[in-house]
């Protein structure tokens, strides 16, 4: 899996370039950054423009937005539950607050909750942490450094970033909170890169004006996740966690309040009932789902749990006509396909090169138009790196960090790709890296307000299932800092509604039925599918025909 | 779902799953070979991305005796490998108030006792898929330098392969999260420029700002970003910049 002869060849033409492109950084030479103008017309090659790519979702609250098939798929997709042969009034597990789903969101709001008197459960799909939030790398925003940044700044940035679509109020709660959340993480125990005199590290993102992007190595959300699930973990009694048990639908009562959520316990393949005061939904994105077939960063049970049972619900969706693809997905060893190779990258100096080995877009653009800029160097201008596989890339040249910031740097930075790229016998402190735009974050979702909630008592949503922070395209160090803003407001709102609004009722799954009857009516076309998908299908297909008797619901045996 | 289908025109090798034989492409990851073969996963598959610590593997390649690691999802099968995974090992996690804790030995005394138990054998060292010296950090737990195990163990997965072969019956990876944490929280000196610019939020110093940037004609928002200072890439970190209506001013 080292570079092969071709390969190594061509990383002679970058070695070529490399002297001169390090002088022009050092001296503050970057490539032109586009005009609004500029960016607007790049956008043509953006894959979320490919009309063949979407349709009309026929049924529910967005009945007429056009977004990707597969989710549309999703949406109009049966429950994976006959709600009749279901038995309500025999509750499992019984609680103040439900959190579905075990990511940053998930267990900000669990530490929340708790901390304001609620007994709460989670329950989560795989295990605690398992989550896309375990696996961002970069950094996460915040205007921690108050004489040269301020949440006025970052506000600025993230319109900018999200087309100016972005919903101002979830913005503006965003940028506030974000300096007290960095607090809230120091006080928990972050090892968050600092100075021996405490002063955080911080560096610019895409789309940054000023450098307030905060990090841990090259694994950020790690470091962030295995530090919020251990403190969710001191709690024991406070805070029961139900693992391989994802939610497949929502609970209401007769009063309309959301009351709990049935479970399904993948080991044992029971479903259970839960019942609840509120529910906060936290299931994260969906990049599992392999839009247009693109490769992903996002981890195994990414798949969009979260919006089809909102949808169910009654929440509506927003800003799901755009997902975002990162652009600097891995493509070389093609075992490493896909994987997320962080933005801090481009932050911390490298240069992206055609195979001629020169730059062809400024590294720090927002990153739906860094990716639409990869995309027309390779498949408009032909002047991609050829790949075994016969992938379209660019290179990502690392080697220009240790030229710029003193040898070791890779290493000591980006622990997490060095060894793993380490292990496939590349060196990237050395070597340039192969990439090219991979799925990676779904920029919209259910619509939440400031506080969290959404149009359904006593619903709450937080993290990369909602949509409106982001407008139409989130920038770097956004996304961990949105799960922990309003997963933790949502442990607050979930616990406030709990004390002050939650009205008990006889609890039902009508909402699904009538769903269900909606699809029948208005004959939508629909095949045996059935939804929440819980998890992708990378089954053989030799290997199905020949499992006779095995039956499958949905992705699931 | 292109991206995980299988490149049949690889040649098959042998593997073996808990003793079993399937031939598999020979470019795939343990992890993609054993949904090659029909499994399908629902323990030890989680970021697929090698950071999560869900996928921690152990083999032999045949006809020799040495224990391997690997985590499923970052290896390539080799003809003839002997593979076992190890999704969950149970460990038993102390609970405690981090606030409480002083960052020193004592913690360990009180919270992993087993620690002290530690023969040096190096079994765990052997048994880490992340390359971590792990025998070196539980060595600094044990001399009570908790800042020596919060940097020593920093790449740590937490997927358990060290505590299930460890013959004192430790659990190094909740032992290292602790001084991790420690450290952070009670070595680390606190940020002042955080603390001053939580003041600040609190204070309402931005508010006016922002609340003028939300009533902002689209188009004049519009100007506002584009002509925003742009803090240089290779500047010092104490810049300022040349506005600073909406910044503190030392």
């Amino acid at each position: 899996m080292p570079y092969t002869p071709e390969l190594q060849e061509l990383i002679k033409r970058v070695e070529k370039t490399r002297p001169e492109r390090v002088e022009r950084k050092k001296r503050g030479e970057e490539f032109q950054p586009m005009t609004l103008k500029e960016r607007e017309d790049i956008l043509q090659y953006h894959p979320d423009f490919k009309e063949e790519g979407r349709r009309e979702i026929l049924v529910g609250p967005n009945k007429g937005y056009r977004i990707a098939h597969e989710m549309v798929d999703l949406l109009h997709a049966k429950s994976r539950v006959d709600p009749d042969k279901i038995d309500l009034t025999k509750v499992d597990y019984s609680t103040d607050v439900l959190i579905i789903g075990g990511g940053g969101a998930g267990t900000a709001a669990a530490l929340l909750a708790r901390q304001n008197g609620m007994k709460v459960l989670m329950a989560t799909k795989l295990r605690l942490g398992d989550a896309n939030t375990m696996m961002a790398e970069g950094g996460i925003q915040a205007a921690s450094k108050s004489t040269k940044d301020s949440p006025y700044y970052h506000y600025l940035d993230c319109m900018g970033g999200g087309h100016f679509k972005n919903v101002p109020d979830l913005v503006e709660t965003l940028v506030t909170e974000a300096p007290g959340v960095v607090g809230w993480l120091e006080s928990l125990g972050t090892m968050l890169s600092k100075s021996e005199d405490g002063t955080l590290s911080t560096m610019h993102g895409g789309g940054t004006c000023r450098k307030r992007m905060h990090s841990a190595g090259d694994i950020t959300g790690a470091e962030i996740m295995r530090t919020i699930r251990d403190e969710a973990r001191n709690h024991p009694n406070e805070i029961k966690i139900v693992e391989f048990s994802p939610a497949v639908e929502i609970i209401l009562n007769e009063k309309g309040h959301a009351a709990g959520a049935v479970l399904y316990n993948m080991e044992t393949e029971e479903y259970l009932i839960v019942k609840a005061k509120a529910v906060v939904m936290a299931t994260g994105g969906s990049g599992r789902l392999h839009i247009q077939n693109f490769m992903c960063t996002n981890h195994y049970g990414a798949t969009a749990d979260g919006l089809v049972m909102g949808y169910r619900a009654g929440v509506p969706l927003c800003f799901l006509h755009t997902v975002q693809y990162h652009p600097t997905g891995a493509v070389f060893p093609e075992q490493a396909e896909g994987l997320l190779i962080t933005e801090k990258f481009r932050g911390a100096g490298a240069n992206v090169l055609n195979i001629d080995g020169e730059q062809f877009v400024y590294e720090r653009e927002p990153r739906d138009i860094e990716a639409s800029a990869f995309i027309r160097e390779c498949l408009v201008r032909g002047k991609g790196v050829p790949t075994p596989t016969g992938k379209p890339c660019v290179w990502l040249d690392s080697p220009m960090i240790d030229m710029i910031s003193g040898e070791g740097t890779v290493r000591k930075e980006f622990p997490g790709k060095w060894i793993l790229f380490h292990r496939y016998g590349i060196d990237i402190s050395k070597e340039p890296m192969l990439v090219f735009p991979t799925l990676h974050y779904q920029n919209g979702g259910l619509e939440i307000n400031q506080q969290g909630e959404t149009p359904v008592p006593g619903l709450f949503a937080a993290g990369e299932v909602t949509g409106g922070i982001h407008g139409q395209n989130r920038l770097m160090g956004n996304s961990l800092l949105d799960v922990l803003v309003y997963g933790r407001i949502c442990g607050r709102s979930a616990a406030e509604y709990v004390k002050t609004q939650a009205k008990d009722g006889r609890l039902t799954l009508d909402h699904v039925k009538t769903f269900n009857a909606g699809l029948e009516r208005d004959s939508v076309p629909t095949d045996h599918r059935v939804s929440p998908m819980l998890l992708p299908d990378y089954s053989n297909p030799d290997i199905r025909k020949k499992q006779y008797t095995a039956h499958y619901v949905g992705t699931i045996r | 779902m292109s991206e995980e289908k299988m490149n049949i025109k690889d040649a098959l090798v042998p593997i073996f799953f808990m003793g079993k034989r399937y031939e598999v492409p020979a470019s795939l990851t343990i992890q993609k070979a054993l949904e090659y073969a029909g499994y399908q996963l629902v323990r030890g598959c989680g970021c697929r991305g090698g950071i999560c610590g869900a996928c921690g593997t152990v083999f032999r390649y045949a006809g020799s005796y040495k224990i391997e690691v690997a985590l499923a999802c970052q290896t390539v099968v080799q003809p003839n490998m002997y593979i076992a995974q190890l999704p969950f090992f149970p460990g038993n996690k102390a609970t405690y108030n981090i606030e409480d804790l002083e960052p020193n030995g004592s913690v360990f005394t009180a919270l992993y006792p087993e620690l002290y138990k530690c023969i040096g054998c190096g079994t765990c060292t052997r048994s880490c898929p992340m390359d971590i010296d792990v025998l070196g950090y539980i060595s600094k737990a044990i001399q009570g330098d908790i800042a020596g195990v919060a940097k020593g163990s920093f790449d740590c997965v937490m997927c358990g392969l060290c505590s299930g072969r460890c013959p004192a019956e430790e659990v190094q990876f909740y032992v290292a999260i602790l001084a991790r944490r420690l450290y952070a929280r009670h070595m680390q000196p606190r940020s002042a420029h955080l603390a001053r610019a939580i003041d600040s939020v609190e204070k309402g110093q931005w508010t006016a700002g922002i609340a003028q940037l939300k009533a902002m004609e689209i188009d004049t928002l519009k100007k506002v970003y584009s002509e925003r200072e742009m803090e240089p890439h290779m500047g010092p970190d104490n810049w300022t910049p040349g506005d600073t209506t909406y910044v503190n001013v030392d």
